[in-house]
């Protein structure tokens, strides 16, 4: 398989993350991590706690810059300024590819992240009216749409106060689709849920599964993985330590980390 | 007394007028200084970081003296002649520097106070930073400092008082020449302290209203 920076800035689609190092808190959550999504697969990352899972999805939007490596985003390398030998900060250099690359590609956040002030339907629409600029009552019709992709045309004009944490985060999932964004990123979408919320949100993102966008989870829910991912990713101390297709995955798991956590998750 | 009337009513314009251009420079003020003080640039964070620790930890009576006498010497050094600062203006000048300090650090926890995974939420749809700020922190912010800002307005109501030292013609000015000139100073203080508690009293109407305005919808 071709690789290297040359080829792959024309030729990947999708996403690619080169050597990603992130130090936060005096930890080197990411030692290097490298990570490929092409179009239409379904990417879910396992792993304990503080093992790295969550810092790499936000590195793939910028909403944590690397101090080090190469992302691509459909082909884009991404501009990042590394931080310098002597510790400072590694920062953006090109805010509107950045804005450009976000908007590409839609997070739903374990806390849902929903804006209290605003409707169902405002927070679904607010994207589109200002980054993609479209007319506030084209994009009215697109939010209703997409709430009721999620099963929520019922509750357009409710404040998320008023949802249970389900709801709001299909909310967050409509938000995240009425962008019609190329990928779809998750950061533990049900954590934060009760475990009788947990099946529709779930059922919601098999659902897009289905439709052949591509999706990168990171999550813990194993049975899920199991089923929808194209590709499981097991993350140990900041590194990718195993990666293959979920029945190889889940069945006949090399390294002795992942058995360990798999035996822990039963 | 009767002439009193008229000297308490354009006291009282005088009163209302500096609170009024005092206040509102005062709090664009204080929303340029919340956002230096947040600003990732960290010698602007630091310095307004000063600027409100000073300012608060002074006096306002001090402050008001400082300005007007520090302008004074200031402008007639600039001039080359003795030029005294306008009251008025010196009173302004001071109070919305007070102003600034206070409510800087009101809005600064207000912004602090909004989760910052709402934040992340506006910038991972690609909004740029001042629409995140136009959609997501400017209307939860006014609505979190409302209560602190209600208390701040009154503090600078009744320390306009302060700026009849420099001369000023306001409320306590008046009350201060009729109590001397008629030697009733119980009736000329308690009239003004009516004043005062008028426009106190008017000030939390507008606020208590301003707080239903913007309450959480659907609470």
């Amino acid at each position: 398989m071709p690789s290297g920076p040359m080829f792959q800035q024309t030729l990947t689609p999708g996403i690619r993350a080169e050597r990603i190092e992130k130090r936060l808190g005096g930890n080197d959550v990411l030692r290097g991590v490298d990570l490929d999504v092409r179009p239409g697969e379904i990417l879910s990352i396992l792993g304990s706690s503080g093992s790295g899972k969550s810092t790499l999805l936000r590195c793939l939007n910028l909403l944590t810059v690397p101090d080090r490596g190469d992302i691509w985003i459909h082909g884009e390398k991404l501009a990042i300024r590394v931080a310098s030998q002597r510790g400072g900060q590694s920062s953006v250099t090109d805010h509107r590819q950045v804005r450009r690359v976000r908007a590409s590609m839609g997070m739903v956040f374990q806390s849902f992240n929903l804006w209290p002030h605003k409707t169902a339907l405002e927070n679904v629409t607010e994207g589109p009216v200002l980054v993609k600029r479209i007319r506030r009552d084209a994009a009215a019709d697109l939010g209703r749409h997409y709430l009721g992709k999620v099963g929520l045309s019922d509750k357009a004009d409710a404040y998320p106060r008023h949802l249970s944490g389900g709801q709001q985060q299909r909310v967050a999932i409509a938000r995240a689709l009425a962008m019609e964004p190329r990928v779809l990123l998750f950061d533990e979408p049900t954590s934060a849920l009760d475990p009788e919320l947990v099946g529709e949100v779930l059922r919601v993102m098999a659902a897009l599964a289905g439709e052949g966008r591509t999706m990168v989870i990171v999550t813990h829910e194993m049975a899920f993985a199991r089923e929808v991912s194209t590709r499981a990713a097991f993350m140990h101390r900041g590194l990718i330590e195993e990666e293959s297709p979920p029945q190889e995955f889940f069945s006949s798991p090399v390294s002795s980390h992942l058995r360990n956590f798999l035996a822990s998750h039963r | 007394m009767d002439g009193f009337a008229v000297q308490f009513v354009s006291g009282l314009k005088t009163t209302v007028l500096l609170a009024l251009v005092s206040g509102a420079l005062g709090m664009a003020l204080g929303l340029l200084a919340a956002a230096g003080r947040l600003s990732r640039w960290r010698v602007l964070s630091r310095l307004v970081g000063f600027y409100t620790t000073i300012i608060r930890g002074v006096p306002e009576l001090i402050i008001i003296l400082l300005i007007y006498f520090g302008g004074t010497v200031a402008i007639s050094a600039f001039f080359g002649r003795y030029v005294e600062v306008n009251a008025f203006l010196a009173g302004v000048v001071s109070l919305t520097v007070v102003f600034g300090a206070y409510t800087a650090e009101i809005f600064r926890g207000a912004v602090l106070s909004i989760p910052t995974g709402q934040i992340e939420a506006a910038r991972s749809l690609g909004l740029h930073p001042w629409q995140t700020w136009l959609l997501v922190i400017l209307p939860q912010m006014l609505r979190i400092a409302l209560p602190a800002l209600a208390n701040q307005w009154i503090s600078l109501v009744k320390e306009t008082s302060l700026i009849s030292i420099v001369g000023l013609t306001d409320i306590m000015r008046v009350a201060a020449i009729g109590a001397g000139s008629l030697r009733a100073p119980l009736t000329f203080y308690l009239a003004a302290s009516a004043l005062y508690l008028t426009l106190t009293s008017l000030a939390l109407v507008i606020f208590h209203l301003l707080e239903r305005r913007f309450a959480v919808p659907g609470r």
